[in-house]
């Protein structure tokens, strides 16, 4: 009992007079910085996802006081925030389009042809070996390499199949970086109406691997409002970025494979199941 | 004393070398040793801490720790605590040390930055307090061992990270590339060391 006593006695003491020390030597040795670096943190969406190209939220908030980053640099900071940064430094800041990731493939598993693989379940260690477990050369591989990479929870897989949430993704681009089939692409959030395909195949090749590939019909460019709201690449199509259409277009052109689709539904499911 | 100190020295650093026949510090030996410039800044932090430490944790075994004393006829001997003592007292100590440096010496804690605050809680600094008491080392041994352990881990790093930034340029298979070459490495140079073994 009493070793007990001694020893916890002994362990507090040790701690208040170490406690004290430290503290003594950090208010008499204390480094003036700059408060708005603090502030500014404060403001920042604290993610530390590092989509501004800084080391962290911290170091950023840093740049931004020294003047040498502008507010707006931050894709995850609504703008509302990046304003009050802006107000707080004096300075204005210009509002930046809000961009979100979208996986530029709609083929689940079991839309796929599958040819067997029991390697390490990782998109890029897949490609090494013999590119996953789908019949397509050019599809998403679904071992969640992008989800592992995403800090905000935004991807899915779903039936092996990548699937961006919009309303989550904050288009800090880190799942760009990591995908192996460069199938992930940062587009401007307001548009809803996007290709899940990027096969350049015949489309007849494609249709033999993927139930849901585009095999440019171009049912799509007809339906559409003028010439140039769809690309066409070969036998790919793709939304026109720069003007792009409005999402009734899936419903007027009917996609027979299901392959222009509208984000938000394509997020919530509504394609499952669905192709012929 | 002089032959006790040179065995000291050169079993420190060459034949029980920290990492590659103790295998403690393991983690900064393969996170740190990707450039040159950062294993000597790591090098230079782990010489500073583990010197001091030793110091500090041999000095309070000595005078706190390994007396047995009584209390209400109960004979205490708080030896028993020592590693949580070691611990804390070390990781105090690496505080107290960053917040000098950060006033007196800037560049000196620039240079050092984020690798001071990294081994304070490191097991080849803890692994050095302990071995003294072990080895029952007094004051001045321990420290010695200390920074030539330190000595040694600095050793190790170099020649690793050195090696890593010829491993850049090296054509390596595929499936080997990174932190699996870097471990491959790392054992040959563990082989490397074992030839010293029988030196002391």
């Amino acid at each position: 009992m009493t070793i007990i006593l001694v020893s916890l006695l002994f362990a507090a003491l040790l701690g208040a007079i170490l406690a004290l020390i430290i503290g003594v030597a950090a208010k008499a040795f204390a480094v003036e910085s700059d408060p708005r670096i603090e502030t500014v943190t404060d403001m920042l969406p604290g993610a530390n996802c590092g989509g501004c190209g800084y080391a962290g939220c911290a170091d950023f908030a840093k740049a931004i006081v020294e003047g040498v980053a502008p507010p707006n640099d931050c894709p995850v900071a609504s703008a509302e925030a990046t304003v009050r940064v802006a107000d707080y430094m004096g300075i204005t800041s210009e509002e930046k389009e809000k961009v979100v990731a979208v996986v530029r493939c709609s083929g689940g598993i079991s839309d796929t042809v599958r040819s067997p693989y029991n390697g390490v379940e990782d998109c890029r260690s897949a490609v090494l070996v013999a590119g996953g477990a789908k019949g397509c050369d050019y599809g998403c591989i679904g071992f969640a390499s992008c989800a592992r990479a995403c800090p905000f929870d935004a991807i899915e897989i779903r039936d092996g199949l990548a699937v961006v949430h919009p309303d989550l993704c904050v288009g800090c681009g880190k799942c760009v970086d990591v995908c192996p089939k460069d199938l992930i692409i940062l587009t401007p959030a307001a548009v809803d109406v996007h290709v899940y395909c990027n096969s350049p195949e015949k489309g007849a090749a494609k249709r033999k691997v993927c139930k849901t590939a585009c095999i440019g019909c171009r049912k799509c460019v007809k339906a559409s409002d003028s010439e140039d709201q769809m690309l066409i690449d070969g036998f790919l199509i793709a939304t026109n970025y720069n003007n792009p259409p409005l999402p009734d277009l899936v419903e007027k052109a009917a996609c027979p494979t299901t392959a222009l689709r509208l984000a938000t539904q394509h997020a919530a499911g509504a394609y499952e199941g669905v192709s012929k | 004393m002089a032959d006790n100190i040179l065995a000291i020295t050169i079993g420190a650093i060459l034949v029980n070398n920290f990492v590659l026949s103790k295998f403690l510090g393991i983690c900064p030996f393969l996170g740190v040793s990707k450039k040159l410039s950062t294993a000597l800044g790591m090098s230079g932090a782990v010489v500073f801490v583990m010197t001091l430490s030793s110091l500090v944790t041999s000095l309070i075994y000595k005078f706190v720790l390994s007396k047995s004393f009584t209390i209400n006829g109960t004979a205490v001997n708080l030896s028993f605590l020592k590693i949580l003592v070691f611990i804390v007292v070390i990781a105090s100590l690496v505080q107290l040390v960053e917040i000098v440096l950060q006033k007196f010496s800037p560049p000196l804690y620039q240079a050092l930055g984020i690798f001071l605050p990294l081994i304070t809680t490191n097991c080849a600094v803890l692994g050095a307090a302990e071995l003294n008491v072990q080895a029952g080392r007094g004051v001045l041994a321990s420290t010695i061992y200390g920074f030539c352990s330190a000595l040694g881990f600095a050793l190790a790093l170099v020649l690793f990270s050195s090696l890593r930034e010829k491993l850049d340029l090296a054509r390596v298979p595929v499936p080997l590339q990174g932190t699996a070459i870097g471990l491959i490495t790392a054992g040959i140079l563990a082989m490397v060391f074992m030839g010293f073994s029988g030196l002391v």
